[in-house]
């Protein structure tokens, strides 16, 4: 079982916290916290697990994160998950992310925390595993999407046009702040 | 107009509202006052939750998630989460479960209101909009909610879509464990769908299963041929690391399993190029050979094989591999440690990794590999390694395992105690804080007191500690090592007798700066300096040395009234006793009588160490009931007059704490000196305390310098001073390799001469020679002292045993310890959702909270406005609003028809119900036996090893017919040509056929190519509008009941809506309607169909009897709806329902079945004939499993019995053999008519 899928950025902001069991809102804050301070503090070239942190739970438990650009995705899981299943879990979100955003940044976990759960929906349920077909998540989202573009139709026209104006500096925002893509290295992939 | 003009400004008020991106921008913007901006939005929020524009409603739900990820509660909001969830539109539904399974929980109250609403969703026409909910509900289920809604998931369980499939079959976990009573029904459904067609719910069968397992293992292990069916079938490494973890779970339980498991992982271990799941693999081998017992020595090559790999891993440079690596060998090093001693240096290696998650691994693992030959080597690294850590969490992770590595199992490995105090001394010392120092403070004590040829020299390396304390106490105190004082200070007091010089260290213990040490290390001082006073002043009385006791008494009384004006309440109490103690002795002293006797009689006797379990091991004395009461509890009688009974009970309690009271007050000191001499008089006499040995005499000289030492400026230096008198414990590591090389040297000097001996008489001699000496090399090493250490204490007369059971579990799983395996009886079935809402509904308006009551006021208002502004969308709107806080009756026919009443089983099938009980349960038993038993030839050499014999063979099972099979094994053998690839067909191949649990299409072979994929789905009818096709499904527990499941599918580019469906009843079977309906009423079917798209329904008839097939005519209507406006249409239809449709697959084992054909049960007989010159049998026997439900009971050759059972426990057998050009089918059952039916559609089925 999954207990619970952070993402946090390299100073501890909080990106997406999905928490399969409940903690109230002070201590979801105080185990992104906890986790980031573990997390952050170890090199990129060191293993990816780590055994839990206190608070979020015992010895069955285990951190597993992977780090690209400027962002933390952290999983904390029980033993009954295999830990490079896990990892691998993690690039496939990252890879649905890049492939649902066309190059994902952090920016875009920013700006759009409800799709990035959505999409996590799709892999994940319950703290447990749904899916792992990249294919599959990534058209099952998009069949979603049209859905709600669909619903959407005339009556959203006149807020789209004002979120298309309020948008408009948006996609100069990665530039100047120089946020850089979520780099997917190429893994030895298990599938 | 003034409708639409509102509309109109509503979205024009939303362009300007602020949306979610809105929200994180301005949050970004505001970073110095960020809490008060977010206070607005709050605010802001709140004031569109007031609307009734569902947008609206919907972006502030949305904005709020975004605030609760930043740690702001939102539970305020609950309520208008739900009114987000209810709408109608996929979009801001989404977004409601989306909020629901971020803030809500079991606690949240209004959880409840959320059933029907959530019951409508799960049958939404719109598949997504089930999988929102079923998804929201993983994260918020309630007991309550798992009860009311087990029935609608189960039925999701078998919707067409895998989609919703695999997320129903998901969600059952979280069901069974928020409600366990749903599993033993649930069960037979969630094993179904571990053959399901799509991989994905086969994974999340497999998923679940493995969750449920993992807590229960016991329960599953009659699953276990089908998983290792899966497991050599599967090509998803995702199940396959499940299966595998699972068999990890399982082979502690059944050994047998293990043995079958060992040859397809090796395999897989030696084929497969996923890192992932080699791992996997490698830790379930681990399992399997952990669970072997002694005596298997022929898998000393797995073993090999997986330390091997493990290695591999270890020296990857993926760090990740590393870890698992290093996890994993920890893992065999508990049953096979030698397999991992070879691999020491790679371990070694490992602790100077930069990785600290590695290195722990690797400290893990040195612990279990130490023995007495290399644990000063591994010490000597550790320590080294303490030194130059950083972060102090490693570091104390570092002492912490160099105590642990020591001390296991009663300092088993040290074979030099002066060594380990020596280490001990240097970990004091070693740079940086921790917070260990009470560890290495209690092994200092425990060393001391148990090893007794230690105590000298731990007391004189203690003394040189305390001596030297004044220049390393702010060392000490830094590195939070102060707690070694106290040991020490008790070592040096306790066997004073060691000491050299008591007089200079007394003078040490009592020096003004031991006031700056923490309360209880001062009182420890106090109190052993009083020891070492003793032991000195006895040395001084023997001397004849008056002044010398003078001098010591002067000493003590001088120093001690600093302490008697300690703030410590234990401080000062002993000072200021021993002072008084003090003054009587120079009063003794200055008469000229002798004192040393009386002090020396206060330290009498010797402390041992007590076990930690002791207390609890004292046995109960005969005759002593300790749940007994006492005093007999006051009658219930006396209860008539509580006040005085009251007066005289607390008189007593007074009585009784005053005296005692009393009684401690009058203890004078020398009353308290005489009951400690009475008490060690008791101790002397009692054969459980080790009688004191005499104190020793050999006393060196007493130290001369009475004065106070030169004061010394506490000097702060953090490179580790050189205390003299303190030794290094690389000089015993030296000492101890020197030892070791000459008594090698000895040895080979012996060798060579014994061998110089032999060669004389042959070279056979020699050889063995040799290996005697090389085999035992760790028990070879001596202790360099005689070691003896002293027993635990335990009390007399109690048990010895090896563990203490510490039972703390998860409760919530073991709700779950259900036994799956005994059929299901009438108590275990899920709850019919009755019309209870229907009516209970009154009551709850009644206690409805007048808030609520308002809400739905305004919701009927606010449902009114909208009917009129978007008329169009009228009728969809209404369902789902109403359903959030009205209940609507019989809104979905399945559920509604399913009324509890008549679901009991009827008291004249009791006594066959009660049959069925013990058979399955065996039968399973028995399978999993023979699945399991070695007989079957793959692992036949060692089943007499491990004496299996009990095992059930196939030749006691059914005696006419193993020859057979026999023979074709035979045959199989000659034909196949990798060994390996033939035991794993067989097994495969075996156990499917024996372990049958009704699962129709595991009958294939593999040699027989597959059929086409088969459907059960029938036409029904259709039109250039409206395809229709239906499938008939058994309820399980219901006798007078099918389901129908009808697949709408719209063949135009329109919609259609209003669907109902109408069927004329006849006697025997009816359409189940919604109550209050007549029998003429359509059934409403709950969805609109979108253009090109196809939907499920599932509609329930009542039957009465079941042996003839029936024909139901019946009409579909529709509005097939255009630009043009709308048209009804209809489609009429015949609903055939066959006798097959009453079946039911039930698991019969060959036993059973011949006992039923015997016992006379299943008197009607008819058999046919069936020509189809190209059916190949097996596929003969699929075809009639599949459409029939059928299961094989036993099939040989060409020619197998089949089962089913009817919903009303109907018998049906048959007998299909092969015969030239196509199959004879006999049938046997308890209804002719029945049977003949049933023979007429296996014909059908071949035509």
């Amino acid at each position: 079982m999954i207990k619970a899928i952070l993402v946090f950025n390299n100073h501890g902001k909080p990106r997406l916290a999905k928490f399969f069991q409940h903690y109230s809102e002070d201590e979801q804050q105080q185990i992104v916290r906890e986790t980031f301070h573990l997390v952050s503090r170890r090199d990129d070239n060191v293993c990816s697990f780590l055994e839990g942190g206190t608070l979020i739970g015992g010895s069955d438990y285990r951190l597993i994160y992977r780090h690209y650009a400027t962002l933390y995705f952290v999983f904390c899981v029980d033993s009954s998950e295999s830990e490079l299943g896990i990892l691998d879990l993690i690039q496939v979100f990252v890879e649905t992310l890049d492939r649902c955003f066309e190059n994902v940044c952090e920016l875009d976990l920013i700006f759009h925390v409800d799709k990035v759960h959505f999409i996590l929906s799709e892999i994940v349920m319950g703290g447990m595993v749904l899916e792992t077909n990249m294919n599959e998540i990534v058209s099952r989202y998009m069949e979603q999407d049209k859905l709600e573009k669909s619903e959407a139709g005339l009556s959203a026209a006149p807020a789209k046009a004002a979120a298309a104006i309020k948008n408009i500096d948006l996609p100069t925002l990665p530039k100047d702040l120089k946020i850089p893509n979520i780099e997917l290295p190429k893994l030895p992939s298990f599938r | 107009m003034a409708l639409t003009l509102k509309k109109v400004k509503g979205s024009l008020d939303r362009m300007f509202d602020k949306n979610m991106q809105d929200l994180v921008r301005g949050i970004r913007n505001h970073k110095e006052s960020e809490s008060r901006y977010i206070a607005g939005c709050v605010e802001e929020i709140k004031s569109e939750l007031k609307q009734d524009n569902a947008a609206i409603k919907a972006n502030a739900v949305n904005k709020l998630i975004y605030l609760q990820m930043l740690g702001y509660d939102i539970s305020w909001a609950a309520f208008n989460i739900i009114e987000v969830m209810s709408s109608p539109k996929f979009t801001f539904k989404r977004i409601g479960y989306f909020a629901a399974s971020q803030s809500f929980h079991s606690e949240t109250d209004v959880l409840m209101l959320t059933t029907n609403m959530i019951r409508k969703d799960l049958g939404s026409q719109t598949m997504y909009d089930t999988g929102v909910a079923l998804s929201g509900l993983s994260c918020f289920i309630t007991p309550d909610l798992a009860r009311d809604l087990v029935n609608d998931i189960l039925a999701l369980m078998s919707s067409t879509r895998p989609y919703i499939r695999k997320r129903a079959v998901l969600i059952s976990y979280k069901i069974f464990l928020a409600y366990p009573d749903a599993l033993r029904p649930a069960f037979p459904r969630l094993k179904e769908k571990l053959e399901d067609p799509d991989q994905g719910v086969q994974s999340a069968a497999v998923n679940v299963i493995c969750e449920l397992a993992r807590k229960n293992p016991k329960n599953y292990l009659s699953l276990a041929p089908i998983f290792f069916k899966l497991m050599t079938t599967s090509t998803n490494n995702w199940v396959l690391i499940k299966i595998i973890k699972l068999f990890g779970a399982l082979t502690p339980l059944e050994p047998r399993l293990g043995k079958k498991l060992i040859e397809p992982l090796t395999n897989l271990i030696h084929s497969t190029s996923a890192m992932s799941l080699l791992y996997e693999c490698i830790n379930t081998v681990i399992q399997v050979l952990i669970s072997f017992t002694s005596g298997m020595t022929d898998h000393s090559s797995s073993i090999q094989l997986c330390v091997q790999k493990l290695r591999i891993l270890i020296e990857d440079a993926d760090q990740n591999l590393k870890y698992l690596g290093l996890l994993a060998m920890s893992r065999i090093l508990k049953s096979h440690p030698k397999a991992v001693q070879s691999h020491k240096d790679l371990i070694l290696q490992c602790l100077d990794d930069k990785d600290e998650s590695i290195r722990l691994r690797a400290l893990d693992l040195l612990f279990g590999m130490v023995s007495k030959k290399n644990l000063m080597e591994i010490v000597k690294k550790l320590m080294v390694h303490v030194n130059k850590a950083e972060g102090s969490q490693y570091r104390d992770e570092l002492l912490t395992k160099i105590i642990e590595i020591c001390s296991q199992q009663n300092y088993q490995y040290i074979t030099n105690f002066e060594w380990y105090v020596t280490v001990l001394v240097e970990l004091t010392r070693t740079e940086g804080a921790t917070r260990h120092g009470s560890l290495i403070s209690s092994q200092i004590l425990d060393v001391a007191i148990r090893v007794k040829t230690i105590r000298p020299f731990a007391a004189k390396q203690m003394a040189v500690l305390l001596e030297n304390s004044h220049v390393i106490a702010s060392q000490l105190q830094r590195n939070g090592m102060q707690e070694v004082l106290y040991a020490a200070a008790y070592v040096c007091g306790e066997f004073a007798q060691f000491i050299e010089s008591p007089s200079s260290l007394l003078n040490a213990m009592l020096s003004h700066r031991v006031v700056s040490l923490p309360a209880h290390i001062q009182a420890i001082y106090i109190q052993n300096s009083m020891k070492l006073f003793a032991s000195a002043v006895t040395q001084a009385e023997e001397d004849e040395d008056h002044e010398k006791v003078e001098e010591l008494l002067k000493l003590v009384m001088g120093k001690l009234p600093a302490f008697v004006q300690s703030g410590d309440l234990e401080v000062q109490e002993r000072a200021s006793c021993i002072l008084s103690m003090m003054k009587y002795a120079s009063k003794a002293q200055g008469k000229g009588s002798k004192v040393a006797g009386d002090f020396n009689d206060l330290f009498k006797g010797e402390l041992n160490p007590v076990a930690p379990k002791a207390q609890k091991k004292v046995p109960v004395p005969e005759g002593l009931d300790l749940d007994a009461w006492i005093n007999d509890p006051p009658s219930s009688s006396e209860d008539d007059v509580p006040t005085t009974f009251n007066y005289k009970l607390k008189d007593n309690v007074d009585d009784f704490y005053s005296t005692k009271k009393e009684k401690m007050k009058e203890l004078s000191p020398e009353e308290r000196k005489k009951m400690r001499e009475q008490r060690i008089q008791e101790q002397a006499s009692n054969p459980n305390y080790l009688s004191s040995s005499k104190m020793a005499n050999g006393y060196q000289e007493p130290g001369d310098d009475t004065g106070d030492l030169p004061p010394v400026t506490d000097i702060d230096i953090s490179i580790p001073l050189h205390v003299p008198g303190m030794t290094s414990s690389d000089k015993y590591l030296r000492q101890e390799q020197d030892r070791r090389r000459r008594r090698q040297e000895e040895r080979k000097k012996r060798r060579d001469e014994k061998e110089r001996k032999k060669d004389k008489k042959g070279r056979k001699g020699r050889k063995k020679g040799r290996q005697v000496v090389e085999e035992s090399p760790d028990e070879d090493i001596e202790p360099v002292h005689a070691v003896d250490i002293v027993q635990e204490e335990m009390p007399e007369g109690a048990v010895q045993t090896d563990s203490e059971d510490d039972t703390k579990k998860e409760d919530i799983y073991k709700a779950l310890d259900i036994d799956l395996e005994s059929p299901l009886t009438a108590q275990d079935k899920l709850p019919t959702p009755t019309h209870r809402v229907a009516k209970e509904s009154p009551q709850k308006g009644d206690e409805e909270p007048e808030e609520k009551k308002k809400k739905r006021k305004k919701k009927e208002k606010k449902k009114k406005e909208k009917k009129t502004r978007h008329h169009h969308h009228h009728e969809k709107h209404e369902h789902p609003q109403e359903s959030l806080l009205l209940v609507d009756e019989g809104e979905e026919p399945t559920v509604a028809a399913s009324n509890g009443d008549d679901v009991t089983t009827p008291v004249t099938s009791q006594d066959k119900v009660n049959g069925h009980q013990d058979a399955p349960k065996e039968k399973d038993k028995e399978d999993l036996d023979f699945w399991l038993s070695p007989g079957s030839g793959t692992t036949g050499a060692t089943a007499a090893v491990n004496g299996d014999g009990d095992a059930p063979s196939p030749k006691q099972d059914t005696p006419e017919e193993s020859p057979a099979k026999q023979h074709r094994h035979k045959k199989k053998k000659k034909h196949e040509k990798s060994s390996k690839h033939k035991k794993h067909r067989k097994e495969r191949e075996k156990s499917p056929e024996k372990a049958e649990t009704g699962k129709e299409k595991t009958e294939e072979r593999p040699s027989t190519p597959p059929l086409p994929a088969m459907t059960r789905f029938v036409d029904l009818g259709e039109n250039e509008h409206i395809g229709i096709k239906y499938e008939t499904r058994v309820i399980s527990m219901q006798e007078k009941q099918i389901m129908v499941a009808l697949v709408f599918q719209n063949n135009v580019d329109k919609q259609l809506k209003s669907i109902e469906f109408n069927v004329l009843d006849t006697l025997n079977t009816r359409l189940i309607r919604a109550p209050g309906s007549t029998s003429h009423d359509p059934v409403k079917i709950p969805f609109i169909l979108l253009p090109s798209s196809g939907n499920e329904a599932q509609l329930l008839f009542s039957v009465v009897s079941l042996n003839m097939p029936q024909r139901l005519r019946g009409t579909v209507t529709y509005i097939l709806k255009d630009e043009e406006g709308s048209s009804q249409h209809k489609l009429d239809f015949k609903l055939y329902l066959p006798c097959s449709a009453y079946l039911l697959t039930a698991p019969c084992n060959s036993e059973r079945f011949t006992h039923l054909l015997s016992s006379g049960e299943v008197s009607e007989k008819s058999s046919i004939r069936v020509n189809a010159p190209d059916l190949k049998f097996s596929h003969a026997l699929q075809k009639i499993c599949f459409y029939l439900k059928f299961s094989v009971v036993e099939r040989v050759d060409d020619s197998a019995s089949l089962y089913a059972a009817t919903i009303q426990q109907h018998h049906v057998c048959l007998l299909i053999k092969a015969v030239p050009n196509g199959i004879s089918v006999d049938g046997k059952s308890t209804d002719s008519s029945l049977l003949s039916n049933i023979l007429d559609e296996v014909k059908e089925i071949f035509k």
